[in-house]
């Protein structure tokens, strides 16, 4: 019988063979298909809009009978922000140039030369690393013109110097609070535990709920500040009519709120550092400001750079805290770009709030990609 | 056998009376025709306006069966919420209690339901008791009805009659005597408590209702010819009257105003300067009918017996549209003056209005209309616009002509009197100024209008930048929209029956 193989079996064998190849077939298109339903919700809630809202930014809708109409007017809407009706809103009013103002610009101007400079003289340099750095320091150079000239001088600082303005002050000074706070923390100090749950509340609450404390908390005629503003004769100033005053409040706000995040992200990055090198620090004789200057800055550097940067795009975004505190007022003062793009969407102006959204997208990717490349990397690189 | 009958009869009856009894407790639950039918209503975060809205809802239901949910949102959102309700097809809302002056977008491309047939066959409402302005302005569009008005609009100037009255002075006749007033009070302490108080109280906050107010003083420079010559665009070529010396001298007057009040007087909504009013803190307001029956309240007024009501204040110079100049009132250019001043009373907004979702389902519609109607009815009206937190003031003939309402209320029938007076002078004025209603007036005024004057109250903008921002702003939205239509849709919201 050995050998007799019956037509049955050389039919199973033959099916079972194709079943081989057709499942090689598939597998060569596992990754494509395991990846296609990801792929496929990313197109939906994600590129789709995306591009939904581009066509948007480039036309007007109105409404007729039965739906909307979507008017296609080329860069319209664009130019309205640029060049239009809504530039000054949008970038500011320049003030005449003073010897201050043309020593920052001149100061500026310099530190981005030398950078350019300093990189075309490295070894690693490459053409593409030199074309990215021109254009930041075009990018840079545009914003250091409007923030300079805007702030700097009797004019005006649009929607988008104040973001940039909110996100530079607050970034900072969370960074700073937040660090502060978790080298506290880190201390075997008495009640750490508990002041490690008290830092981390503000950042609980929701924003509007944190708008609405500071509105009472800055309101000089009532609120719970009341007594402290008597006993200073503070009573008859109001510092949310006052463009700088309500600009100092809504950063206040937005320090308070989002120092937590930060300080808790380095308190764990602090914790996990490992105690040998500091110990051997201590035994070569260190003092507590070379310790945390030589080892634990750097050690938490990648950690830092991460939260920097989440809180770079995160920044960008402010709405709540000005619109709820003073409703973007006085003027325009305390506007930032997206309650910008909400005020002009709230008259149903669907395309002008798509351009300015746009714009916010663009400078959003300008800062993060810069970031990323010119510091995050090589942070991350050197750890 | 008789007895028998008799008996059989006595049965008879008594069931057939029990059957009548019965069937009347059948016609109540017929009564209860919305049963089961859910009637979701819109409008603006109150605590006014909702607030009779809420507190109506279960007896209208348990009248009627239906159920009426209402929804609220900040009043600066409700135009788009609204509009993109309807243009997304999502209709969640079936009624919604709304600013008339948006009709203009909402009625030409069918969102709402006409209601003309109905408020003429719908006797309880009493339509014809409705005072024919805002039958005409916060009601019609285009020839038909759409709404169904719940509040009447006009804004005057309050004082504090105790305060004029010690001091020997006049309610203000001319916006500057409301400056001097406000001037002579500011700083002093006007309820006692040993604090200083202030001149003058208005709402200047940004996104907010404090557009209304600049407009009530510009009103009198721009308009003196009549109702019918408009106080927004010229009626020739539908440029903006927003760049002239009358423009010019109405912020000028605002500017002045914001320092003679609480020092964030800029940072203050209605509801912040009618508090302070009440509270016996400021000397003059500007506001709608609010502040006369918030002054009865006396849950929080401290002012009870002490408030006047006048016309707003006037001017003696007037826009020559010819030049663009002011220009000394004469009995050609001001036909309409009293004792050489140009009253324009404003009626600012119109008045909350109810209309209903054409694309609602008919029962749905039926018992959203049984709703607004009953909101209406002099039997619940007659009571709200006499009530402070309604925000509902005085639009029936009734409540003009009928005392007893405002005395009942606790309103004492001197300060009725006053009260509406006031509000029927500014009614009755011949140069009453309509306010817009054209499409995307949210635009005109809630964006551009109300963005410019923020900043020309920060020091952002100068008067001359004001004016020219307002200007092009307009002049752009115009455009896009079409020029030739604006102005028809312009010319025709100027005729009105008042």
């Amino acid at each position: 019988m050995s050998g007799y193989v019956s037509a049955r079996e050389r039919g199973f064998r033959t099916a079972a063979s194709r079943w081989r190849s057709a499942g090689a077939r598939l597998d060569r298109f596992a990754g494509a298909v395991f990846i296609l339903p990801a792929v496929l919700v990313i197109l939906a809630f994600s590129i789709f809009p995306l591009l939904a809202s581009l066509y948007v930014s480039l036309a007007r809708l109105s409404f007729s009978e039965g739906g909307v109409e979507l008017k296609f007017v080329g860069f319209d809407n664009y130019a309205k922000l640029l060049v239009g009706i809504d530039h000054v809103h949008f970038l500011g009013l320049a003030g005449p140039l003073t010897p201050v103002s043309v020593a920052v610009l001149l100061a500026g101007a310099a530190l981005i030369a030398f950078w350019l400079y300093r990189y075309s003289r490295d070894q690693a340099r490459s053409v593409g690393g030199f074309a990215g750095r021109i254009v930041v320091a075009l990018g840079a150079g545009t914003l250091l013109w409007l923030v300079v000239t805007t702030v700097m001088s009797s004019g005006r600082p649009g929607t988008l110097v104040v973001t940039v303005v909110y996100v530079g002050v607050d970034v900072t000074v969370q960074y700073l609070l937040g660090l502060g706070l978790a080298l506290l923390v880190v201390q075997h100090l008495p009640g750490r535990r508990f002041f490690r749950v008290v830092f981390l509340l503000p950042m609980m609450i929701t924003p509007v709920g944190v708008a609405y404390l500071f509105r009472m908390l800055t309101d000089t005629s009532k609120g719970p500040l009341y007594p402290l503003w008597v006993r200073f004769g503070l009573t008859d100033v109001s510092w949310v009519t006052n463009p700088w005053g309500a600009r100092l409040a809504v950063m206040i706000g937005d320090v308070w709120q989002w120092t937590p995040f930060i300080f808790i992200v380095l308190l764990a990055a602090i914790e996990t550092l490992p105690h040998e090198l500091v110990e051997a620090a201590v035994v070569d004789g260190a003092n507590r400001w070379q310790v945390f200057w030589r080892i634990t800055f750097p050690l938490i550097l990648p950690a830092s750079s991460t939260v920097v940067l989440i809180r770079l795009i995160e920044g960008f975004k402010i709405v709540d805290l000005p619109n709820v505190l003073t409703n973007g007022g006085p003027g325009t003062a305390t506007e930032s770009l997206t309650l910008h793009a909400y005020t002009i969407w709230r008259a149903l102006d669907i395309g002008g709030s798509a351009a300015v959204a746009y714009m916010l997208l663009i400078v959003v990717t300008f800062v993060g990609v810069s970031y990323v490349n010119l510091f995050r990397r090589r942070v991350t690189a050197m750890a | 056998m008789r007895r028998y009958l008799a008996n059989a009869a006595v049965l008879v009856l008594g069931a057939v009376a029990i059957a009548a009894c019965s069937s009347g407790g059948t016609n109540t639950s017929s009564n209860q025709k919305f049963s089961g039918t859910t009637v979701r209503v819109v409008t603006f975060t109150g605590p006014q306006i909702a607030e009779p809205l809420q507190r109506r809802a279960p007896d209208f239901e348990k009248l009627t069966g239906a159920k009426v949910q209402v929804i609220t949102v900040p009043f600066s959102d409700l135009y788009q919420k609204i509009l993109t309700d309807f243009a997304t097809k999502t209709n969640s809302y079936d009624a919604m209690v709304f600013d008339p002056q948006w009709m203009g977008d909402y009625v030409p491309p069918g969102y709402l339901e006409d209601l003309t047939g109905r408020v003429q066959s719908d006797s309880s409402l009493q339509w014809n008791d409705i005072a024919p302005f805002f039958r005409d302005f916060s009601a019609t569009f285009k020839g038909k009805v759409y709404t169904i008005p719940l509040d009447g609009d006009f804004q005057m100037v309050y004082y504090r009659t105790d305060l004029l009255q010690k001091d020997g002075l006049k309610p203000p006749e001319t916006w500057d005597d409301y400056i001097s007033i406000a001037q002579h009070y500011q700083g002093k302490d006007l309820n006692g408590d040993g604090r200083a108080d202030y001149g003058s109280c208005w709402a200047m906050k940004r996104s907010a209702q404090s557009y209304w107010m600049w407009l009530s003083v510009a009103a009198s420079f721009l308009q003196s010819q009549g109702t019918k010559q408009g106080a927004f665009f010229n009626t020739n070529d539908m440029q903006p009257l927003t760049n002239n010396a009358a423009a010019a001298a109405a912020l000028n007057i605002y500017k002045t105003l914001s320092k003679l009040g609480p020092p964030d007087q800029l940072n203050n909504d209605v509801g912040d300067s009618r508090g302070l009013f009440v509270g016996g803190r400021c000397a003059l307001s500007l506001d709608w009918g609010d502040i006369g029956t918030l002054a009865i309240d006396t849950t929080q007024s401290k002012v009870i017996d002490k408030v006047g009501a006048v016309i707003l204040p006037g001017s003696k110079k007037v826009l020559d549209r010819s030049t663009g100049q002011l220009t000394d009132c004469n009995p050609t250019l001001c036909p309409y003056a009293v004792n050489g001043v140009n009253h324009a009373p404003f009626a600012a907004f119109g008045g909350w209005s109810g209309a209903i979702n054409k694309a609602s389902s008919a029962k749905v519609k039926d018992a959203a209309f049984a709703f607004l109607s009953y909101m209406s009815a002099p039997a619940q009206s007659n009571v709200d616009v006499t009530i402070g937190k309604t925000g509902f003031n005085p639009y029936r003939t009734s409540q003009f002509s009928n005392l007893d309402v405002w005395t009942k209320a606790g309103m004492s029938s001197q300060a009725a009197n006053n009260y509406l007076g006031a509000i029927k002078d500014s009614l009755q004025s011949p140069n009453m100024v309509l306010d817009l209603r054209i499409p995307q007036t949210a635009y005109y005024q809630q964006t551009s209008l109300d963005t410019a004057l923020a900043q020309f109250l920060a020091g952002e903008l100068g008067t001359q930048a004001t004016m020219a921002q307002i200007t092009s702003q307009w002049n752009k939205k115009t455009d896009e929209i079409g020029r030739q239509s604006q102005l028809d849709l312009y010319k025709a919201s100027l005729s009105v029956t008042k």
